[in-house]
């Protein structure tokens, strides 16, 4: 296990900057997910890591190592893929110790860590079959079993759920979080999908366009965005924006409520004109826009159904809504966020 | 309306849409090709057994029946048993050679470099040319007096001009030649499918072998052959099928010489079924190839059906 540290990494594919500057600390243990929409340069950051890659410029360091001319099987590290990349002519046993056969190690020692690793994922009984023999599930489980065995320094994960059915997946993201807590291995977890950075992460970084836009933890990206960007990226429906001022005032739909909700402490008032409802059971989201500001602005409300009852809220009405002040957030026109309004 | 449909009904014959039905459309469309492969391999296939039990010559066109005895008196024959083990010897030897410059070829020509392209289109002409063509060129290039090989060899001072080898004339060279010329023309195919096998596996296959510390040997040794392993082998088949039977080479170069010391069974049946005219004999000596080629193909069939992944 060790602390990975990255130093203003940039990387040119034919001279377009996959990854332009990425410096970022990863304590011992820690799960960081990295966020970013497809192509922003997360995956070909994960692969410089294990060094699949290399970096046009800059410095990796793992456990206080820098490891830019090692090749990724004297990194320690483990990747696990998008596809899991499994060998399909090997059965299962044979995949899992394929890692340590390159490094060697005695067949009895082989065997007794196969067996551990199985076992810490439940696929015992699946070690004589061959990959195409399993489900989506039972493959991702293998490759991390893979992944695990030889007791990595880092663990990288690649997108390691998108193969898996919505449901399995929810499933999959509590194992891997429960698992990865259990062994505390460094884990770098790139995927596009904000629940899972959400529900996983220790710590989030989110990129776009080859940057890290901001690092926290999911409370601070969700409360506290950095810029625009990050604000209209996590979050389901995203952050309303409103032109103000020259710049933007921001505010999460469930903080965008019918008056009489918000009540105590200092709120923003606005009317709100409703066009449509989609009623999603546990919650309501409610389209509309803004009357009385310069221009008209569209926005969202997400309504908790057991308190905004239906009828009260229909399409065609307006309705005074309020913010609380402390969940605004102002950006200014270059998108940064600036002071709290 | 329903009377209307009804009636309609009742009207169609029924064999207006005969076919639209698969089980008379398929065979109508395959029939053809079986014909085609009844007429043209079946029949002489046939033809070929039926000489093989009889006395048939083309100076005395009898077709009484002989039983087993040509091929008895064939597998008493010194040279055909020469020719058999040559058969092996040019067929695996030539396959083996072929394979591993396919195999290095493939790898080189899957590195990015300036003019792959061209390279690539380039390197199937060796497959392309015809046979007569290409093998008198390389007649010429193991000539015993003009030979560019040994020209090029003297000029580097390895060998004197005394000592140059003579290529066609010495046994063992000219089986060494015949099936250089073969692995030579068989070695564009074997790269285009070992292409085409190394580019279907998956990168992230690749790639997961590279983190779990498999380096260039090992990745495709342990991980890219045995994953392509069925389609070399459906390759291997084919390139097996066509050498084993093939007796263009050895026709073109060295006429089976010297002292049958390149004669293989296709040109053997050629020489004393044709030329010879002993039609009843060269027949048993073609048709040996039949068990033999038989037992290779079940044998790489039934590992690529095993290895199916």
């Amino acid at each position: 296990m060790a602390a990975v540290l990255t130093n203003d990494i940039t990387k040119q594919f034919e001279g377009v900057a996959a990854v332009a500057g990425i410096s970022l600390s990863v304590p011992d243990g820690e799960f960081m997910v990295l966020l970013g929409p497809s192509g922003c340069g997360k995956t070909t950051f994960l692969r410089i890591i294990c060094g699949l890659e290399k970096q046009t410029s800059g410095d990796i360091l793992i456990g206080g190592t820098v490891v830019n001319e090692m090749p990724p099987r004297a990194r320690g590290v483990a990747m696990m893929f998008q596809s899991y990349g499994l060998y399909p002519h090997y059965k299962v046993r044979d995949n899992i110790a394929f890692p340590l056969r390159t490094q060697r190690v005695a067949a009895a020692e082989i065997k007794k860590k196969v067996d551990w690793a199985a076992e810490l994922l439940g696929i015992e009984h699946l070690l004589d079959r061959r990959p195409r023999q399993l489900s989506g599930g039972e493959r991702q489980r293998v490759a991390l079993a893979r992944a695990l065995v030889r007791e990595p320094t880092v663990l990288l994960l690649d997108e390691p759920l998108s193969n898996l059915d919505a449901k399995l997946r929810a499933s999959a993201r509590n194992e891997i979080k429960q698992f990865q807590q259990r062994v505390g291995t460094t884990t770098i977890y790139v995927t596009h999908d904000q629940v899972e950075a959400m529900g996983m992460g220790d710590r989030i970084a989110v990129i776009d366009h080859g940057k890290v836009r901001q690092v926290g933890t999911p409370a601070a990206i969700y409360d506290d965005p950095a810029d625009r960007f990050v604000a209209t990226f996590v979050g389901s429906p995203p952050m309303n924006l409103v032109a103000w001022n020259g710049g933007h005032l921001g505010f999460r739909p469930e903080n965008f409520l019918p008056k009489e909700l918000v009540e105590d402490g200092a709120v923003t008032e606005f009317s709100f004109r409703v066009e449509r409802a989609e009623y999603l059971g546990s919650e309501r989201i409610v389209y509309g826009t803004l009357e009385g500001l310069e221009s008209e602005q569209e926005v969202t409300a997400k309504l908790p159904p057991a308190h905004v009852p239906l009828e009260s809220i229909r399409p065609g009405e307006v309705h005074p809504f309020a913010v609380r002040n402390s969940a605004l957030c102002y950006f200014d026109k270059d998108g940064k966020r600036a002071i709290r309004h | 309306m329903v009377a209307i449909a009804e009636k309609s009904l009742k009207r169609r014959s029924r064999f207006q849409f005969i076919l639209d039905r698969p089980k008379v459309l398929g065979p109508l469309f395959v029939s053809p090709a079986i014909l085609y492969v009844l007429a043209l391999v079946g029949v002489p296939f046939l033809l070929a057994v039926y000489y093989s039990v009889s006395a048939y010559t083309i100076y005395s066109q009898s077709y009484k029946f002989v039983g087993l005895s040509n091929f008895f008196q064939i597998f008493q024959s010194d040279i055909f048993r020469t020719t058999l083990a040559n058969t092996f010897i040019f067929t695996f030897g030539s396959q083996i050679l072929g394979l591993v410059l396919g195999k290095f070829g493939a790898l080189l020509l899957l590195r990015p470099f300036p003019g792959r392209k061209i390279v690539r289109a380039l390197i199937v002409l060796p497959w392309a040319v015809p046979v007569a063509l290409a093998t008198v060129a390389w007649e010429w290039m193991f000539d015993s007096l003009y030979s560019v090989i040994n020209w090029t060899l003297i000029a580097l001072g390895f060998i004197d001009r005394s000592d140059a080898p003579n290529w066609l004339g010495t046994p063992h060279l000219a089986m060494l030649c015949v099936m250089v010329v073969n692995a030579w023309r068989f070695f564009p195919f074997a790269i285009v499918i070992f292409l085409a096998g190394i580019t279907a596996v998956p990168q992230d296959v690749i790639d997961a072998a590279t983190v779990d510390g498999a380096g260039f040997w090992r990745r495709n040794y342990q991980i890219i052959v045995p994953i392509i392993a069925p389609i070399v082998v459906v390759g291997l088949i084919f390139g097996t099928v066509f050498t084993f039977t093939d007796l263009s080479i050895v026709y073109l170069l060295t006429m089976g010489g010297p002292v049958n010391a390149t004669s293989v069974l296709g040109f053997e049946g050629f020489q004393v079924g044709i030329l010879s005219g002993d039609v009843a004999h060269g027949a048993a000596i073609s048709l040996v190839m039949l068990p033999v080629l038989l037992v290779l193909v079940v044998v790489m069939l039934r590992f690529i059906r095993r290895r199916e992944i």
